[in-house]
């Protein structure tokens, strides 16, 4: 174990150095840059421009100024962001915790919605749930999520009036009971997509468990249909469902884009669209590297489970 | 069609100048008590409810002094005073000032070198510190300072010898006779010296997370990517504040934004305010005021007069002759925007109302190419001395609106001969050096010209501004034309309104003769509050719905 986790860590080191050179490569070629939202400021001059350009650091060559942010890093400090002076670490960690109630809540729904219709269209397969089931999932597959959001605030919001049109609480109020009516809609939009993609590959791996030879020796022996599905099916079916969730583990702290704009949701998405609109380079590559951990991390945590759990697995 | 807010007063802007120098001169001799101006006025001390404005971009920054955009003005505004202030009639009033200096009064020399600001005496900041000339000498010190990132630094860089005569007096020189800088005075909010100046580095200074101003509102909290909410400040030397709790709610998907304005989550509509497909269901809204405001921007097909297809006037005057306003206006804007032939805003004291009136006219746009020798080719494209009439339009891409403008341009300019090739680009690239460096042929663009209401144009159309020729502004059109450069030079210099008015009315004669821009419409806004909320009153001459956050209140 101890030698899987050294040669992990090592590879994870290389593939986030790679990562970040990419990364910071990428953001300065697009053209632009920070400081192009005040090109068409009557009041600023060029030399305005050219002097914010030299006292942000922007106009050094750029591997000086990768470098000169690697070496920050690696001490610990992820730079300030270019928005607002404040750090990018604090920044983060402002917006993870709108995003973890939302995707937290989206996944659990995903997940137990997801692993019971996979299971059921695999056991009934053909049947009219099935259809019905493979029918919904690439409706919720094909349709945008910022449709879905919109036509929700229209019906349930604006028709219906039972939850808010977007935001995480009431201004002034903030009650658990107050989050969790905000919390309804956006989380239900967004775990529609989640439920179809966990119970398309829910239903497969089933299918996949139900023709192996230890679920008809099972049947052989008598074994009721019950314990078949529950002891032998679900239990293997699940071992592919634990790496896929591992590979969507990073998701749940990166936050969802579209949900949380058309939510006005202050979470990790918005954030990265606007910082990416606004180029502020100091919280993107923070971003990006945090995503890269959390990838890496997802990653190991789906092999050590599944590890634990398969008995034919050892690492080492 | 168009509706403008009005105001209730009756006087027109001469009149109005001349009472401030009459109002100003009296305040030489009884400060405080003569010019009890707009922005100066007691009110009652009971503040109540809460205010949300949605915008669609997070304000930011709240340091007034560094570098920001046009979201960050409702809060500055809101925590800040500035010298003087500006209103919705284009007058400058005093505001932090007692008076607002002129020739006439002898606040400013007659060659305009010596300025000398006499100063309120009741001002407070939020923790109490009385406001001195000591915080001003330290503002307009800061802005120049070589590493403090500082907004514009135009006028503030002429600015020497800065004295504080008394807690309540300051004079400085002006290195060169600059008019626009009692414009620029405007949008400089005073900073407390007696917390800045203790900071190593005032860029990143605690203030500039939590800061301290005298204005009518104190901060509060902010809850990034979300809300930022500001207190009443019941010491507030001006008028109001009427609400206890002033709240910026950022909204980034309009169609969101307009959504919480119907739903009652939003107040008032803020930036970027309701988009012109929902006018007209907006306006039927129960229990909300829907207005159209004429914005300082407006809207034009702009030309990089160096390529060799837009160097003759005539080709400039036959694109103009093809553009169909009026169908763009009301087939594509809903009938929004207002059309215009200058950069002035309409509800400019300098906007020249007696310009030629565009036409738009096919046949007579081929005849003017015809009469210039531009002969079509074999693909019907005119050509002369081997220059084919083809260029490309660029915009920000992802603009739905503007692209169908840009299609529909280019098929009337297909009908004269001249190929128009689309290619937009996303708002980085495209207002980068692609804009900075002249680097386009033509763009469809939205400008604002003017610095607060200051018709000094120097920064857009002086040849000394042209980026791509190392020039100090963005003259982005490389637009060359010696009298306008000479009256801009002499508009910077002239204090006096009316003379100032002779100057900048020639300008745009000239402008509109030599289109080095083809001009579309001047930009209004939809805004939109709910019908309880009073003194929420327009300001197309300031960036912000926001500009008199302390004159709102709830109707009892």
């Amino acid at each position: 174990m101890r030698g899987f986790l050294l040669n992990r860590l090592s590879q994870s080191l290389a593939l986030l150095v790679i990562v970040s050179i990419i990364g910071f490569t990428i953001l300065s070629l697009i053209p632009g840059g920070p400081l192009s939202q005040f090109a068409r400021d009557p009041g600023m001059t060029q030399q305005d421009i050219e002097r914010l350009a030299e006292q942000l650091g922007l106009n050094r060559p750029l591997w000086i100024q990768y470098f000169d942010w690697a070496w920050r890093l690696v001490q610990g400090d992820w730079g300030r962001s270019l928005r607002d002076g404040t750090y990018v670490l604090s920044v983060i960690g402002r917006h993870l915790f709108a995003t973890f109630l939302l995707m937290g809540t989206s996944t659990v729904i995903a997940i137990a919605i997801g692993t019971w219709i996979g299971i059921r269209g695999a056991t009934h397969r053909y049947s009219l749930f099935d259809y019905l089931a493979t029918i919904g999932a690439m409706v919720a597959l094909s349709i945008p999520t910022f449709w879905f959001g919109l036509v929700g605030i229209y019906v349930f919001t604006l028709k219906l009036g039972w939850v808010p049109a977007g935001n995480m609480y009431t201004i002034g109020d903030g009650s658990v009971l107050d989050y969790l009516h905000h919390l309804i809609l956006p989380s239900v939009v967004l775990s529609l997509v989640h439920v179809a993609i966990w119970s398309r590959y829910m239903r497969t791996a089933t299918l996949d468990a139900i023709s192996q030879d230890f679920v008809k020796t099972a049947r052989a022996k008598g074994v009721s249909e019950r314990r078949i599905l529950l002891k032998h099916v679900v239990g293997n079916a699940l071992l592919p469902m634990i790496t896929l969730a591992g590979v969507q583990l990073p998701s749940i702290l990166t936050g969802a884009l579209v949900t949380e704009t058309v939510f006005t949701w202050p979470g990790m998405g918005r954030l990265f669209l606007d910082s990416l609109g606004y180029s502020d380079y100091p919280v993107v590559m923070g971003l990006l590297m945090f995503s890269a951990i959390l990838v890496i991390l997802g990653n190991l945590i789906a092999d050590i489970v599944v590890a634990i759990v398969d008995p034919r697995i050892r690492l080492g | 069609m168009t509706k403008h807010s009005k105001s209730a007063s009756n006087y027109s802007r001469r009149d109005t100048l001349r009472m401030m120098a009459l109002g100003g001169a009296a305040g030489i001799f009884a400060p405080n008590l003569l010019t009890e101006p707009a922005f100066g006025q007691k009110a009652p001390r009971t503040p109540k409810g809460r205010i949300v404005v949605g915008l669609s971009q997070e304000p930011t920054v709240f340091n007034p002094l560094m570098a920001h955009i046009e979201v960050d003005d409702g809060v500055h505004f809101s925590l800040f005073d500035a010298l003087f202030r500006i209103d919705p009639k284009g007058v400058i009033q005093p505001n932090l000032a007692v008076e607002v200096p002129t020739q006439k009064n002898g606040g400013i020399s007659e060659d305009g070198l010596k300025w000398r600001i006499r100063l309120r005496d009741d001002v407070r900041w939020h923790d109490d510190k009385p406001f001195t000339a000591e915080d001003v000498k330290f503002t307009l010190e800061l802005i120049t300072k070589p590493n403090f990132r500082s907004w514009r630094t135009t006028g503030h860089s002429l600015v020497r010898d800065i004295t504080v005569v008394s807690p309540v007096e300051i004079t400085w020189r002006m290195e060169q006779a600059f008019a626009p800088y009692l414009s620029f005075l405007t949008e400089t909010f005073m900073v407390p010296k007696h917390i800045l100046e203790k900071e190593a580095d005032p860029n990143n200074a605690a203030f500039n997370q939590t800061p301290i101003g005298t204005g009518a509102f104190k901060w509060g909290t902010r809850v990034p990517g979300d809300r930022i909410e500001l207190l009443a400040n019941s010491n507030y030397f001006g008028e109001g504040p009427h609400i206890e709790r002033l709240i910026f709610k950022y909204i980034p998907d309009l169609t969101v934004l307009y959504t919480q304005f119907k739903s009652g989550d939003v107040d008032i509509v803020g930036q970027s305010y309701i988009t012109p497909d929902h006018y007209q269901e907006a306006r039927k809204l129960p229990n909300r005021v829907v207005t159209l405001e004429p914005k300082s921007s407006f809207e034009s097909l702009y030309l990089n007069v160096e390529r060799p297809q837009f160097k003759e006037l005539q080709v400039r005057q036959a694109l103009y002759a093809a553009i169909d306003k009026k169908a763009i206006i009301e087939g594509l804007y809903y009938g929004v925007p207002t059309p215009t032939e200058t950069f002035m805003p309409r509800q400019s004291f300098y906007h020249n109302p007696g310009l030629p009136l565009h036409e738009f006219n096919v046949k007579r746009a081929q005849q003017i190419l015809d009469a210039a020798g531009w002969a079509p080719g074999r693909d019907k494209i005119r050509v002369k001395d081997g220059v084919r009439l083809s260029f490309t339009n660029s915009t920000t891409s992802g603009d739905p609106l503007r692209e169908q403008v840009q299609q529909y341009l280019q098929q009337t300019f297909a009908e004269i001969g001249v190929e128009m090739t689309i290619s937009n680009l996303p708002a980085a690239v495209m207002w980068g050096e692609y804009w900075q460096r002249s680097r386009f042929d033509s763009v469809i663009v939205g400008s604002t010209y003017l610095i607060g209401a200051d018709p000094d144009v120097t920064n857009r159309l002086h040849s000394l501004s042209i980026g791509n020729k190392g020039g100090r502004g963005s003259n982005n059109a490389q637009y060359v034309n010696p009298e306008v450069d000479a009256l801009l030079e002499k508009g910077s210099r002239t204090f006096d309104p009316e003379a100032r008015r002779a100057i900048y009315f020639r300008v745009q004669e000239l402008v509109r003769h030599d289109l080095p821009l083809l001009p579309l419409y001047q930009n209004v806004s939809v805004q939109g509050h709910k019908k309880g909320i009073q003194g929420a009153v327009s300001n197309g001459n300031t960036r912000t719905e926001s500009w008199n956050a302390g004159a709102w209140s709830w109707a009892s």
